[in-house]
């Protein structure tokens, strides 16, 4: 663009409300490339999204209605084969059970422990930013790397239980029973991740404004009290987004799954990306993985609208 | 809430914090002295928090046992490219996004959100079709590719286009004035002051491919081509048992890089972090 363009490109720009008018010629060039930048500008993020986004998705849908085994080579049309093989199958409220369990339980644990660690380091105490660094560091260490580590202490004569006996409990064999397991890869995932959410807590916390602490002390409200009565609501914007996330991550979670349990014992922590991962990739069954990946979509569905919804309920302002 | 503390009260304080504080640290502490003991060391009982012999031994086993310097290079070079990648995308979109109102911007805008909500887990077979019928199997393009553009990167469109909502549109003024085109106006006004933004995308996007784990598992199948999650699950012995030792010193060096940014660039790390909430 040359310098005797820029006057007219600044008029472009403010002509652009609508019903701004006729524009001058000059200004409609240089409109022009202004607006073909906007689109070139987004070009990539969006036939990116598009092909490796929309398109797959759409995929998933029309292959959930295939018979398709990669290894038999068979891609046939089935209709609604798939669905009503889902509605049978006899593993799969067995997933669907300890898919909710393990979602629940991290949120659960990820959220509360998140937000104690938060109101814990928010107070008037010298060290507390040594303690946060500890407390995020798991963040940094390679996610796989963590959870052979974890593998190793769970193991019946791995680290965790050492100190159980030096404490005088027998602690179990942890990745072999079915409840414990499940236990493990929570706390696993949790110890791993909960730093994230405490930082966004934490930040949460130190934007409540100090004067309504004050007035409520005056008003004789106990720490209890004040926890419920004021710094709950006013940090709820960041509690759902944080649950959003929580949520949303926790039914993403397999690499944790694969390497302390392998989905055991028995199918005890077999989660629904985990089943859909055996299906499609190690019994070659495409079409019913497909169909599995349209139910972990609409379960993710399902689940950020309806949360998004009780943003209404119980979130008390937004920004 | 901030209140003032009697010196017991401080004491609990603290010492509920370090009890704390054991899960999150010891793992990591034991990991990496244990990479350092003889095999024999690693299972002693009450565990020796420093090595009585400390030995690179292990370390030396990793490069045995595996190509481990190939799958290194691996993760870091797509690590690499995945987050510049990463940068030029989602700058370029969430500039576009905030500055220039083009027709349809709202509705593109929507489009690409539809990624956040679509977890690369739920389109994994179809993705397998397409990079299989592209010949693309057991080749890098899917661990490049994939997070360039899907969720991780429209996430990072997200907290581009907040950050340029948030740039004052009097800053670009006097480049305007200067005659300055769009991409003038984007690479030498607007980047330069997009640090913060860039820093928390970059930092954000860097772990999330040095920690995928589901994709080189589904399209990788030569160790060679392997990245360091999926090569980290391969130390096992003849019997199928893992190799402790081996294992332990290869998962440190995994750790190692991102570790000592974190500890170099600890406040940049955990605010980037924080800033782009990223999942869990």
């Amino acid at each position: 663009m040359s310098r005797a363009d820029a006057p007219t490109a600044e008029t472009g720009r403010r002509t652009r409300r609508p019903g701004g008018g006729p524009r001058p010629r000059k200004g409609w060039t240089a409109r022009r490339r202004d607006l073909l930048a906007g689109y070139l500008f987004v070009a990539p993020q969006l036939l990116g999204s598009v092909l490796f986004v929309l398109v797959p998705l759409a995929l998933v849908f029309w292959y959930s209605f295939h018979e398709w085994n990669v290894l038999v080579g068979s891609f046939e049309f089935t209709g609604t084969a798939n669905y009503e093989r889902l509605a049978a199958d006899p593993a799969l409220p067995g997933v669907l059970a300890a898919t909710a369990t393990f979602s629940a339980g991290l949120v659960a644990l990820n959220l509360s422990l998140a937000l104690a660690l938060a109101v814990l380091l928010n107070q008037k105490l010298r060290g507390t930013v040594v303690f946060r660094t500890l407390f995020f560091s798991p963040v940094a260490v390679t996610l796989v790397a963590w959870t052979i580590v974890w593998r190793f202490l769970l193991q019946d004569d791995g680290g965790v239980n050492g100190l159980l006996s030096a404490i005088g409990t027998d602690g179990p064999n942890w990745l072999r029973g079915e409840t414990t397991a499940m236990i493990a890869v929570i706390v696993v995932q949790v110890l791993k991740n909960v730093g994230l959410n405490m930082v966004l807590f934490l930040a949460a916390l130190q934007g409540v404004p100090h004067e309504l602490y004050e007035a409520s002390m005056l008003d004789g409200a106990g720490r209890w009290t004040r926890f419920r009565r004021i710094t709950v609501p006013m940090i709820s914007p960041t509690i759902l987004l944080t649950s959003i996330i929580t949520v949303v991550g926790s039914l993403q979670v397999f690499a944790q799954i694969d390497v302390l349990t392998g989905g055991g014992p028995g199918t005890s922590t077999t989660v629904l990306v985990y089943y859909l991962y055996q299906n499609a990739f190690q019994f070659h069954d495409f079409g019913y993985g497909a169909t599995l990946s349209v139910l972990l979509f609409a379960i993710v569905l399902v689940l950020t609208v309806v949360q998004w919804q009780m943003r209404r309920k119980w979130v008390v302002h937004e920004d | 809430m901030k209140t003032e503390r009697s010196g017991r009260a401080k004491l609990v304080l603290y010492g509920l914090l370090c009890l704390l504080a054991v899960p999150f640290v010891f793992p990591t502490w034991w990991m990496v002295t244990s990479s350092l003991k003889p095999a024999n060391e690693i299972f002693a009982f009450p565990p020796s928090l420093w090595p009585g012999d400390p030995s690179l031994d292990a370390y030396g086993r990793v490069f045995d046992f595996a190509p481990f310097a190939q799958q290194y290079f691996n993760s870091m070079y797509i690590a690499a490219v995945v987050t510049v990648g990463t940068l030029a995308v989602s700058s370029l979109a969430g500039y576009a996004f905030a500055r220039i109102r083009f027709p349809g911007h709202n509705a593109l805008f929507l489009v690409i959100l539809v990624g956040l909500l679509i977890p690369s887990e739920v389109t994994i077979v179809p993705l397998f079709q397409m990079f299989n019928s592209w010949g693309m199997i057991d080749t890098h393009w899917p661990l490049l590719l994939v997070p360039i553009f899907g969720a991780p990167s429209v996430l990072a469109t997200l907290i581009m286009r907040q950050f340029f909502i948030a740039l004052p549109v009097e800053i670009e003024e006097a480049g305007r004035m200067d005659g300055l085109g769009r991409f003038a106006l984007y690479a030498r006004i607007a980047l330069p002051l997009s640090r913060p933004a860039l820093g928390a995308v970059a930092i954000f996007s860097f772990l999330h491919s040095w920690n995928l784990y589901l994709e080189p598992v589904v399209f990788l199948s030569t160790p060679e081509k392997f990245t360091l999650p999926q090569a980290l699950t391969q130390f096992v012995d003849a019997y199928g048992g893992p190799m402790w030792d081996v294992q332990l010193s290869a998962a440190t060096m995994s750790a190692l890089p991102v570790v000592i940014v974190f500890v170099i660039a600890q406040r940049q790390f955990v605010e980037g972090l924080a800033h782009t909430g990223i999942k869990g």
